[in-house]
């Protein structure tokens, strides 16, 4: 089997990426049963771990975080099927082209306005950011507006401080959008391909926008530390930052990761909830690009979502960062109403290392 | 039995309900037919290893290695015979089978000391020392009335595990 190699070179990029789950799986359980009861009985007897094995296979409850379940086809009938038709054509025919429209005159207002701002005001930074920031808005709600998408939101709106970060739930790309139409946040981000990265490297960079890449292991250090120095800057805007580290279909919370717990700030949690009635949200990259995402969501009736801005946290006395990290996942699942799994996001990457396995 | 399309048809269901000899009702082998579809993701007909160890909770599991063995490269009907042990309709004896068979790696029909010390160290690993292990091993055996060196059978098996019985039994969610 080529197995035994892979799980080596993996686990080593594990270690340094995925401290999480030996702080979650109970401590190895004592085996020192006093000699004189244990029978050969209850060592040949694996029934527990094989049940467990064998639950796995069946349903699991990390194949679950990702699961996008289809909505039921209700246009199998004489009536509906029409009216459902009918739905298509004013979908596609006429809700698309339109919001391709929208889209088209929001890029280029965007785009006139930004590439001058950027490039003749170098000298006056302030009032370059100023203008960058607004002009991000805008952009971002002509997108939301091109998909029709009514966003309720709740709570009080972020403020620039310094020493804070705020942290959310990820159902999609388009979380950053919805997010960002309110307020300016640095995000930190996978780097992605083509045309969204060559977003991300321009106009996003301006906004203070950190990249990772997932793959790269000594990353992980370089990111912290331009974590580190950003949250310090008062000028910067605020650090936006999804913790689960992936996407998850808009049910479930997956692990967080500590690094966002860390940084000895103020963390102030953000809960966002899709409408599944309207589009299911949820981006499952491995099925399908970016591109097609925002067109499936385009081509729906709208996205609806509740966007609720929860009271900030900060580290308790005594409390270690994947305490605090739970915490607010907890904070968050409950106002959203996502079920919490301890799983961690990455393991939809890569396989958990063997000393998971001997924990055990 | 189609491998892209997920779509079973009542004969294809029958067949492989006669494979395990019923332990699974029509409903559940459905579930388990989306099940399995979900889990070979490149559509070969058959679950990997490496799709196998996808799933996390698989793959944390001691003895993922052992039962990928026997696991690995299954088509669906020899699947749903290998999960059929975990059903609550199969028989006590069946469940003796399985683990007989888990522990007895070069299916001669016999489980050495050597086999039973393999499944051991899968299960506790860095906690317990070789030695000890051994030793609690010999200690055991001896109490139960084996030696070191004699190796158990299946009606061994049968004798050990059979009273009071054993509880392995996993539901197949069936919405």
């Amino acid at each position: 089997m080529s197995d035994p190699g892979k799980l080596n070179t993996s686990s080593s990029e594990l270690d340094l990426d995925r401290p999480n789950i030996e702080d979650y799986l109970p401590s190895g359980a004592s085996i020192h049963e006093p000699h004189g009861q244990l029978r050969l009985r209850d060592l040949l007897d694996i029934s527990p771990t094989l049940t467990e094995a064998a639950g796995a296979i069946i349903d699991d409850s990390f194949t679950r975080c990702f699961k996008s379940n289809p909505p039921e086809p209700w246009n199998w009938n004489v009536y509906l099927f029409p009216l459902w038709c009918c739905g298509v054509v004013v979908r596609y025919g006429i809700l698309f082209p339109v919001r391709v429209i929208v889209l088209t005159i929001g890029w280029i207002i965007f785009l006139s306005a930004y590439i001058p701002v950027h490039v003749l005001l170098k000298g006056h930074d302030k009032l370059r950011k100023k203008i960058e920031r607004y002009l991000v808005e805008l952009i971002c709600s002509f997108f939301v507006a091109s998909w029709t998408g009514v966003v309720k939101y709740h709570g009080p709106r972020p403020s620039m401080r310094p020493k804070q970060v705020f942290v959310s739930n990820h159902t999609s790309m388009i979380d950053f959008i919805v997010l960002e139409q309110m307020t300016p946040f640095a995000v930190i981000m996978q780097k992605h391909p083509g045309w969204v990265g060559l977003l991300q490297s321009t106009i996003l960079d301006s906004l203070g926008c950190i990249w990772f890449n997932r793959s790269e292991a000594k990353d992980r250090e370089t990111v912290a530390k331009k974590l580190r120095d950003h949250v310090q800057g008062s000028d910067n805007n605020p650090l936006l930052i999804f913790p689960e580290g992936t996407c998850v279909n808009n049910h479930y919370t997956v692990m967080f990761k500590k690094g966002a717990f860390e940084l000895g700030c103020t963390v102030c949690p953000i809960a966002v909830k899709y409408n599944k009635i309207f589009v299911d949200a949820f981006w499952n990259s491995r099925k399908q690009s970016f591109t097609m995402h925002l067109l499936q969501l385009m081509t729906s009736w709208a996205v609806v979502c509740d966007v609720w801005y929860l009271e900030p946290q900060t580290l308790k006395p005594g409390e270690t960062a994947i305490e605090f990290a739970e915490r607010v996942r907890d904070i968050i699942s409950v106002r959203a109403g996502l079920k919490k799994v301890p799983w961690d996001g990455y393991l939809k990457y890569s396989r958990p290392s063997p000393k998971h396995r001997e924990l055990k | 039995m189609g491998n892209s399309s997920s779509m079973l048809t009542q004969y294809d269901i029958e067949e492989v309900q006669g494979h395990c000899n019923h332990a699974f009702s029509q409903q559940e082998i459905v579930s388990l037919y989306q099940r399995f579809c979900q889990l070979d993701r490149s559509s070969g007909g058959f679950i990997s290893a490496d799709e196998f160890l996808s799933v996390p909770e698989f793959a944390v599991n001691p003895l993922a290695q052992r039962l990928l063995r026997t696991v690995d490269g299954l088509n669906f009907k020899e699947f749903v015979a290998f999960l059929s042990a975990f059903s609550p309709r199969a028989t006590l004896q069946q469940k003796i089978e399985f683990i007989f068979k888990l522990y007895d790696s070069d299916g001669k029909g016999s489980v050495s000391y050597k086999d039973i010390l393999d499944v051991l160290r899968d299960l506790t690993g860095h906690f317990i020392s070789e030695e000890q292990r051994e030793q609690v091993l010999k200690q055991v055996l001896e109490e139960a009335g084996y030696r070191k060196d004699s190796s158990l059978v299946f009606a061994d098996f049968v004798k050990i595990l059979g009273n009071p019985g054993l509880k392995m039994e996993v539901e197949v969610p069936v919405d």
